[in-house]
């Protein structure tokens, strides 16, 4: 019984130390370091352009579950979906010499990819869906994104808990192939629960990168001023890591 | 010539404080998800296999639910176990502590040699006359060392999207990604249970000097 209270106490012990080292400005950055140590040894060892896998069409879930954000509520996004999204628009704006406004019409006649991929979520759990639409670079090329941009930050419609959602990722990300805005699932147009009538995949990271409701694409040097500073929903409220390829 | 090589005990310990914060933030994500699935998806309880129990916050890192933060930790701490890891197998072949203490001799696996061995370990006889280790040592250290350890790093390299693009043949080798996460979580358990079993068996064959011993050198004996 002694030597069990020695454990729990030695237990307690290494988490109230790890906390306070957590609290430290050097443990802070400690434990930042760390995720962008794995972005560079993931990038050390991977091509910038090596792909996620893709699956056949017979490994599709049954289900795509959807998690966050599942029916927003607020500002026009119950009007829209009313309205089958037929007034969406998609903004690119910020760092580029020609910023557009497409319309989900536009979005579907540029050139679309295809691809079946697997969904992995902080959390733990997995689907693998089929997802359709432009890629990202050529929305980027398009609006002749300027030298100095660093980083492309995603707007979205719903607000979560009082807050916007966004994401962002920076230009290797951002001009991945499998970087795509997907309008379908499964060649059906996006489900609400799924993030309707646009939203973001960013195959090589987990999926709250994958910002849903999407209205914007946005340009910019640097993320200090955007939102908290922290380049993400998740990341400004919870701490979440900004590099999610771990 | 001590009885544990240098490299050998700034292993042991750094691997100590490694096993342990991995394994407690590790708890606060299990919490996260509190389901395990085999192949490449699974979100449902009914595609589940198992079902996990919530683990109380006492016995995790940070010591309330965060995923976030655990998962700082965890990010942090495969770092110097990974590393670690590596340093400790160059550093035994180089010195031969494997060759010469660890791996198991043929006559070693007869029936009755294993059967005697597990017979004075329930003796509480930890004399053994040639050779570091025991037979059922060397199996525990091997296995530790070669397999469970191993497979920590294996697993979580597999669960890491940012890794697939380059190691998804290591992802269908272990099954698909949810079965690289369940088997994560069954090594993780393994080496928990080696965790207890070794413990208790410093603790029952003189626990002041195998410390002494495992922080100092001691003498060989």
């Amino acid at each position: 019984m002694k030597r069990r209270n020695f454990l729990v106490a030695a237990g307690a012990a290494l988490v109230a130390g790890c906390n306070r080292i957590a609290e430290t400005n050097a443990g802070k950055a400690v434990l930042d370091a760390a995720d962008s140590w794995h972005k560079n040894a993931q990038r050390l060892l991977t091509s910038r352009d090596a792909l996620a896998p893709e699956y056949p069409a017979s490994a599709i879930s049954p289900f795509f579950r959807g998690n966050g954000s599942t029916d927003p509520q607020n500002g026009d996004y119950p009007r829209h979906v009313d309205e089958g999204f037929a007034n969406w628009r998609l903004e690119v704006t910020g760092l580029v010499a020609n910023p557009l406004s497409l319309s989900l019409e536009n979005i579907r006649r540029l050139p679309q990819r295809n691809q079946i991929t697997r969904h992995d979520c902080v959390e733990g759990w997995s689907a693998i869906g089929q997802w359709t639409g432009p890629q990202l670079s050529v929305l980027l090329d398009a609006a002749e994104l300027r030298d100095d941009a660093r980083f492309v930050i995603f707007r979205c419609a719903d607000n979560l808990n009082g807050g916007d959602y966004y994401e962002s990722v920076d230009l290797i990300d951002a001009y991945h192939p499998q970087t795509i805005i997907a309008h379908s699932l499964n060649g059906q147009a996006l489900p609400v629960r799924n993030g309707a009538p646009l939203r973001m995949r960013i195959e090589r990271q987990l999926g709250y990168k994958h910002a849903k409701y999407l209205t914007g694409i946005e340009a910019v040097a640097s993320l200090d001023d955007v939102g908290l500073g922290k380049g993400g929903y998740w990341e400004d409220r919870a701490g979440y890591q900004w590099y999610a390829g771990i | 010539m001590k009885r544990h090589a240098l490299s050998t005990r700034l292993w042991h310990w750094l691997n100590l404080l490694c096993v342990v914060v991995l394994f407690m933030s590790g708890l606060t994500i299990s919490n996260a998800h509190r389901r395990l699935y085999w192949g490449d998806w699974g979100f449902e309880a009914s595609q589940a296999w198992l079902m996990v129990p919530r683990f109380p916050d006492w016995m995790t890192i940070p010591g309330y639910y965060s995923l976030a933060v655990a998962r700082d930790w965890h990010i942090l701490m495969a770092w110097p176990f990974a590393v670690g890891l590596l340093f400790m197998w160059i550093a035994m072949m180089v010195n031969r502590h494997f060759k010469r203490d660890i791996v198991t001799r043929r006559r070693e696996w007869r029936p009755s040699a294993i059967w005697r061995d597990v017979v004075e370990h329930l003796k509480l006889n930890f004399d053994h006359h040639e050779g570091k280790y025991n037979f059922l040592q060397k199996l525990a250290y091997g296995l530790v060392l070669g397999v469970f350890l191993p497979m920590m790093i294996f697993t979580g390299i597999s669960i890491s999207p940012g890794m697939e693009p380059t190691f998804g043949w290591l992802v269908d080798l272990l099954g698909g990604r949810q079965s690289a996460r369940s088997l994560h979580f069954i090594f993780a358990f393994a080496i928990v249970g080696f965790f207890i079993v070794h413990v208790l068996l410093v603790i029952l064959s003189g626990p002041i000097r195998q410390m002494q011993d495992m922080i100092t050198g001691g003498r060989k004996a």
